[in-house]
Formats: C-alpha cells, structure tokens, sequence
C-alpha cells in the first residue's frame, strides 16, 4: 500500500549534480529522453530537483510500506480462523517486503538507508497519512486491505509508468504482489457484509471510520497541491490527487453499494453529466495536522519503528561479525 | 504490570513490549548498521539464465541468501538464486553507452550482411538459354 499525498520538504540529497543544474543543453537532452518514454536509469544526468523529489517520494512510499503494516498487524494474534491469519501474515510480509524493495531503489539515488530511517523516526520524513489512524476491530483490516490497497494500485499502476527506471521496476512487482491483497480484502468485507447482523453493522462502522482517511489518501487537492506541473513533466507523478480519487470512487463507491453499505458522505454521488463524482471536500487543515504528528497513532507508530531498530540492533551487530565461522567437527 | 509510562497498544504484542512513551523520539543509527549491499540473480526455470531480480542488505552471502529467498523468491517459480555483493560487480556507465553504438555498422557479422540472392540471380539471368534458340 502506498500514500500519494505528497508533502513537500527537503531531503538529505545527494546533490551531486548541484553546479549543473542551470546546464540548460543536459536538461533539455534529459527531458526529451523522458517525453520519448525512456527511463532515465542511477548513473545517468539528473536535475537536482528530480532526484531531491524522487528520494522525497520513493522513501515516503518505503515508509508507508513498513508502518502500514502495523494497522494491519494489530489484529494478526486475533484473525477470525486459522485460514485469514495465515493470509494477513502473508500480507504484512508482503508490505514489508515492498518497504525493502522501495528503500533500495532510493539508495540508487544516494540517501544511504540508515539515513531514511533516521528520518523516519525523528518525523522528519513521512509516511501515508491513513497509517496514523488504528484499526480498532478486525473489520478495520477487512477495509484497509479492501479500499486502501484498492487506492494503492491506482497510484502505483500509474506510477509504474513513470520515468526512474528502478522505482518502476519496484513498483511492478509491488503491483503483482498487491492483487491478492485486494481479493483477500474484498472477500473479508463480502463475508462480513453477508453475515449476521451483527457482522454487517461491524464493517459499516469500520467504514464510517476509514472513509476520511481513504479520502484523504490521495493527497491534498489539485486546487491546493504544490509542485504538480514539473512533477508530471518529470514524469514523477502520472495523474494528479483529484484524478486518482475521481478514479478511486468510479471503480469502488459501486461494490460498496452493491453491498448494500452505505457511505458517511451525504454529497458522495455521481454527477450525470460531468461524469465526475460529487464529494465534501476533505478536511485539509486535520489532513495536515496528522501529517505533522498530531494524530491518533503518530506518537505510537514511530515509537514501534524506533523499538524495532534499537533492540534488534544486537542482532545486526552479532551479525557482522563473519571472522566467526562455524567448521565442521572432524570426529 | 503496566506502568502508566509504556504504550497500550490495539496490538497486544506492542503492549506486551513495554515501549516507553516517548515525547522525543530520534534515533541515530549509524553507517553501515544496515549492512552492505547484494545483488540478487533469479532463475525461474532450469536451463534458463539467471535474471537480475534487485538488490538487499545483508551482511554476508548466507543471510543474502536468506532474504533474497523471502524478498525475490517467495511466489512463483524458482529453481535457484544467485547472491553477489553490489561491490564485486563491475559495470559501464549510461554515460558510455557510446562505445556499443558501431555495434549495428559491422554488417559483415550479421546474416543480413551477406546478400547471395541478388548475385545468382543475375547469374541466372545471364546464363539462362533463350528458349527460341533452345528449338533450334
């Protein structure tokens, strides 16, 4: 899964393409490159600014990966049967896996990973918003798994097509990987919905409480997102925020309904003749204010993060240690 | 018991860990604490070549093995992997890609450099019996 609202900031870049990026002949050469499809690869010519922004991206991306799967974890010790357990350990290990996928196509660019989880921590880096909000019953990961990855696989199908050539690769397998999280969430929500009561009453409530952050998930809107235009030039973003939730609802606000669920948003329908969906307008102001750490689960999720990196670093060093090697016993 | 200083977590395993609230959080882990990088090479079939899959952190070939298994071998097939430390590989630049571009311009290594057809035709042509002259 995957956070699209960017926010920018400043990296700790490698600028080593600093004194040329005024080198108008190498930008336009660089720039052609990416209109004409190519991928533009580590070692080649870069502008500053597109590796400052893709680092930004690919490790806010890296971190969404290895914090959402603590939502979801949560509930692992308490998955209704032995079969759903077995799933959502495979899909936690999937999301941390595309954390170290991501993490790596990063270090291509020159942010050293002990750098990016530095950053992490000190909240200097982000990560998607949605992840600071809890999954409070097992319905919640019936509905991340469902809708959030839903948003994901827009945003990394799109991103695929991108212009870096190891982010797109990452993503790929990132994608692949990702369409069983989809069929597993859709068929934890379907058996839910279906069943008791009780049951169906469980996923409306997780989705009253989710359907904010799956809104907010595609980022600020278009009318006040900063940096679009070079980003979509650059081929860094594939489709602005309010197009990928305009696609989000198309696909998704149907299946809900065919549920016969119902979504906390009084203005959510489609407009005839525009064909674009009517919505409220995402409270952007609280979207900041979490981002910024002022949410239910900020202080929570970083503290996780630091907890796994301090008491597994005996580990790591024990590790390193190969002058220690085991030899068979002769006798 | 919990004291009032650690997270209560939704998650038990987190409760259970006795993480202090911190209001501060920072970490600084240092350079090389996650290790060096490898390569990863992946087979699906036997016969096939080994595919250049992606890279991860390890800090030695076995571990590289381990997680190479778990990152770029845990769906679909696999028949074997090969692990081989970023550093050890020697590659070009982009930057150079020039120095493959006569690749193409050697005509006389490629099948189509060699045109057979054009030349017994004409001696065909040439040598082929007029078929009046043939009845005399």
């Amino acid at each position: 899964m995957y956070g699209g609202g960017y926010i920018y900031e400043d990296t700790n870049t490698n600028n080593q393409n600093d004194a040329s990026v005024n080198d108008a002949a190498k930008l336009e050469a660089f720039e052609a490159r990416i209109a004409a499809g190519e991928k533009i690869e580590p070692s080649d010519w870069m502008p500053a600014d597109y590796r400052k922004q893709l680092i930004r991206m690919i490790e806010q991306h890296a971190h969404s990966e290895i914090i959402g799967a603590l939502p979801e974890g949560t509930w692992i010790t308490r998955a209704p049967g032995f079969k759903r357990k077995l799933a959502l350990m495979a899909k936690v290990q999937d999301e941390v896996g595309h954390a170290q996928l991501l993490y790596s196509a990063a270090e291509t660019l020159g942010k050293p990973r002990e750098d990016m989880i530095n950053d992490l921590i000190s909240g200097k880096s982000k990560y998607s918003n949605v992840f600071n909000y809890p999954a409070e019953t097992w319905a919640d990961t019936a509905v991340i798994a469902w809708l959030i990855d839903a948003g994901a696989i827009i945003n990394q199908v799109a991103n695929s097509k991108g212009s870096y050539g190891p982010y797109c690769r990452a993503l790929e397998r990132i994608c692949t990987e990702e369409s069983f999280h989809l069929k597993y969430g859709h068929d934890n929500v379907v058996f839910l919905a279906t069943g008791t009561p009780t049951q169906r009453a469980m996923v409306q409530d997780a989705l009253n409480r989710w359907w904010k952050p799956i809104m907010h998930f595609f980022g600020p809107s278009d009318k006040i997102s900063v940096h679009n235009t070079i980003m979509m030039r650059w081929k860094l973003k594939m489709a602005s925020n309010d197009d990928m939730r305009q696609k989000f609802l198309d696909m998704y606000v149907p299946k809900i309904w065919d549920l016969g669920l119902t979504i906390p948003d009084p203005e959510l329908r489609l407009d005839e003749a525009t064909g674009k969906w009517n919505y409220t307008e995402p409270d952007w102001e609280e979207f900041k204010r979490v981002i910024n750490g002022d949410g239910p689960c900020n202080k929570e999720r970083l503290a996780v993060r630091k907890m796994a990196e301090e008491r597994g670093e005996w580990v790591r060093k024990a590790l390193m240690k190969q002058e220690e090697r085991y030899i068979t016993p002769l006798a | 018991m919990k004291s009032d200083s650690t997270i209560k977590s939704l998650d038990p395993r987190i409760t259970r860990a006795d993480i202090p609230k911190d209001e501060n959080l920072s970490i600084n882990i240092t350079p090389l604490d996650q290790w060096q990088t490898y390569e990863v090479f992946h087979q699906a079939k036997k016969g096939d070549h080994h595919i250049h899959v992606g890279s991860l952190h390890a800090p030695n070939p076995e571990m590289a093995f381990l997680s190479a298994k778990e990152q770029y071998a845990r769906r679909g097939k696999c028949v074997n992997i090969w692990v081989v430390k970023t550093a050890d590989i020697f590659t070009t630049d982009f930057e150079d890609e020039d120095m493959y571009e006569t690749n193409n311009e050697k005509m006389y290594r490629e099948a189509g450099g060699y045109k057979v057809m054009e030349r017994i035709n004409k001696y065909k042509k040439e040598h082929k019996k007029n078929p009046e002259e043939a009845k005399q």
